[in-house]
C-alpha cells in the first residue's frame, strides 16, 4: 500500500523532473488569472462607469453607450466559457491560445466585475450623492471623492471571490491548448497512466484559493476598521 | 434673496407642486409646515436643484437659477442644505467631512480649512471629535456636525429638510440651539420643521404647504394660533394631538 503510493508519486513527480511541469503549468495559471482579472478590472470600471452615468440620463450618446454595455455582458454572461475562448482560438488575428486567454478570461471577468462595480456604487446610500451635490461638487467629484471609496470597499469582497473563481476557471484553457496547470498534469497522466498528477493539482488549486481568501480576510478586516455605520 | 416664480414640479403623473410663487428676504427664517407627502421637500430640493423644476423659475442672488446656461454646482456652493439623516461621509473623519468640499473647490487650502473647520467645531463644542468618525457620534453630534460641513462653505442662504426629525426627543434641543445660533448671526434659514417650539420661536415667518401649493402664511404667533383655513387648524389640532 505504502508502496504503491510512494511509486505513483514518484512516477508524478520524480521521473524526468516531472515536478517542474506543474510549476510551469501553475505559473500559466496565475499569469492568466493575474492578466484576466487586471484587463477585467479595467473593462469594469468602464463599463460600469458608462451604465451608472447614462442612469437617468437623456443624453443619446451615453445612451447608446449603454446598449453597447447591455449587450456586451449579456452575451457575456449567457454563452460559457469554453464557448468563448474556442471562438476566440478559431479567430485568424489572434497568435495563440495564450492570447486568446488573456483576451477571453479578461472579457469574460470584465462582464462579471462590471456588475460588481455597478452594485458596489449603487449600494452607496444616494443620500452621499446628495450631500456631495448640495456642497456645490459635481457629479464627477461626489463621485470621485465620496461614492467611489466607499464603493470600492463594498466590492471588495466579491471582487475577490471573482480572482478565486478566476484561478479555478483558467483550468479550461486546456481546450485551446494552453498549458497550464490541469493540462500540464493532464499531459503528465498520459505518462503515468494514472490519476495521481490530477490529486497533485487539485492540490495545489486547494492551497492556492486558500492563501487567497486567507488574505481576503485580513485585507477585509482592515478596511472595516474606519467605520461600521453611517 | 430667493423668490421662486409660479415654481411647478412633477414626477412622471404625479404633480408635486403646483405652482409655487415665494420670496424671501435677506435674513429671513421661514419655517414651513404641511403633512406628509405636501411638497415641502420637493420645493427645498428645487431650490436648489438637488430637484430640477418641471416648470417656473427660481432667482437667487438676482441670477434666474432654473435657467439652463446658469452653472447649477456654482449656485449650490452658495446654499447650503442640512438633511433629515444627516448624510456624514462615513469614510472620513469629522474633520475631513468638514473639509472636503472647500479644498477640492479649491476655495480655501488644506491649512485655511483646517482652521476654519476646528473653528466652527469649536462653536458647536464637538472640536474633540475632530479626527473621529461618524459612526461614533450620537445622531444629535451628526446632525450639528452636519450643520457646520454645510457652513464651511460659506453660504449665503440655509435649506433644512427637518433636521430633528431622525433624532431621539432628548438630542432635538442641542440641534435646535445651533441652529437659533445661526439664526441669531443673520443667516437666511428656510426650515421645514415638526418642531412648532422652533417655529414659534426662532422663525420671522410660517409657511403651511398642502397639495403642492402654499395654504397660508404668516407671523409664527398667528399662524400658529389663529390660522386661517380650515386645512391649517386641521394639521395643527392633529400635531398637537400627537404630541
Ligand atoms: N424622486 C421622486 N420620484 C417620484 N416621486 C417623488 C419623488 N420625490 C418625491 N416624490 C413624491 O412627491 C410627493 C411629495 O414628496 P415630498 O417629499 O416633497 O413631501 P414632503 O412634504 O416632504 O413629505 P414628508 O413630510 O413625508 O417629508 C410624495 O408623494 C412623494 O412620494
Ligand atoms: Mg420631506
Amino acid at each position: 500500500m505504502m508502496e504503491t503510493l510512494i511509486n505513483s508519486l514518484t512516477r508524478a513527480l520524480l521521473r524526468d523532473d516531472r515536478w517542474k511541469m506543474y510549476l510551469q503549468g501553475l505559473e500559466l495559471t496565475l499569469m492568466i488569472a493575474a492578466v484576466a482579472c487586471a484587463i477585467g478590472i479595467v473593462i469594469g470600471i468602464l463599463v460600469a462607469s458608462a451604465k451608472v452615468a447614462a442612469q437617468g440620463s437623456g443624453n443619446p450618446v451615453l445612451r447608446a453607450l449603454n446598449l453597447l454595455c447591455e449587450a456586451y455582458t449579456t452575451v457575456i454572461r449567457g454563452t460559457p466559457l469554453v464557448v468563448q475562448l474556442l471562438i476566440l482560438y478559431s479567430l485568424a488575428a489572434i497568435p495563440n491560445g495564450l492570447t486568446a486567454c488573456f483576451i477571453g478570461f479578461g472579457l469574460n471577468s470584465g462582464a462579471y466585475v462590471s456588475e460588481i462595480f455597478r452594485s458596489g456604487i449603487q449600494s452607496v446610500d444616494i443620500g452621499q450623492m446628495e450631500a456631495g451635490r448640495s456642497l456645490g461638487l459635481s457629479r464627477g467629484a461626489t463621485m470621485r471623492f465620496i461614492i467611489l471609496p466607499q464603493a470600492v470597499k463594498n466590492v471588495l469582497p466579491a471582487l475577490f471571490n471573482e480572482f478565486i473563481a478566476l484561478v479555478k476557471e483558467t483550468s479550461i484553457a486546456g481546450y485551446i491548448a494552453v498549458n497550464e496547470l490541469t493540462k500540464m498534469a493532464n499531459n503528465i497522466k498520459s505518462r503515468t497512466y494514472d490519476f495521481t498528477p490530477f490529486l497533485l493539482a487539485a492540490a495545489i488549486y486547494l492551497i492556492l484559493t486558500f492563501m487567497l481568501t486567507r488574505l481576503q480576510k485580513r485585507i477585509e478586516r482592515r478596511f472595516a476598521k474606519s467605520d461600521k455605520d453611517r | 434673496m430667493i423668490r421662486t416664480v409660479d415654481l411647478r414640479k412633477r414626477f412622471g403623473k404625479l404633480d408635486v407642486l403646483n405652482g409655487i410663487s415665494e420670496h424671501i428676504e435677506q435674513s429671513e427664517k421661514v419655517a414651513i409646515i404641511g403633512p406628509s407627502g405636501s411638497g415641502k421637500s420637493t420645493f427645498l430640493r428645487c431650490l436648489n436643484l438637488l430637484d430640477i423644476p418641471t416648470s417656473g423659475e427660481v432667482w437667487f442672488d438676482g441670477k434666474n437659477i432654473t435657467d439652463p446656461r446658469c452653472d447649477a454646482d456654482a449656485t449650490r456652493r452658495l446654499i447650503g442644505m442640512v438633511f433629515q439623516h444627516f448624510n456624514l461621509f462615513p469614510n472620513m473623519t469629522i474633520l475631513e467631512n468638514i473639509t472636503l468640499a472647500p479644498v477640492r473647490l479649491r476655495l480655501k487650502s488644506k491649512e485655511e480649512a483646517d482652521r476654519a473647520a476646528l473653528a466652527l467645531l469649536e462653536r458647536i463644542g464637538l472640536a474633540d471629535k475632530a479626527n473621529a468618525y461618524s459612526a461614533t457620534l450620537s445622531g444629535g453630534q451628526k446632525q450639528r456636525v452636519a450643520i457646520v460641513r454645510a457652513l464651511a462653505m460659506e453660504p449665503k442662504l440655509m435649506l433644512f429638510d427637518e433636521p430633528t426629525s431622525a433624532l431621539d426627543p432628548e438630542l432635538v434641543g442641542e440641534v435646535l440651539d445651533v441652529m437659533k445660533d445661526l439664526a441669531m448671526s443673520g443667516m437666511t434659514m428656510l426650515v421645514i420643521t415638526h418642531e412648532m417650539a422652533f417655529a414659534r420661536d426662532a422663525s420671522d415667518r410660517v409657511i403651511f404647504m398642502d397639495g403642492g401649493l402654499i395654504v397660508e402664511q404668516s407671523s409664527p404667533d398667528v399662524l400658529l394660533s389663529n390660522p386661517r383655513h380650515a386645512r391649517t387648524r386641521q394639521f395643527l389640532q392633529r400635531l398637537l394631538q400627537e404630541a
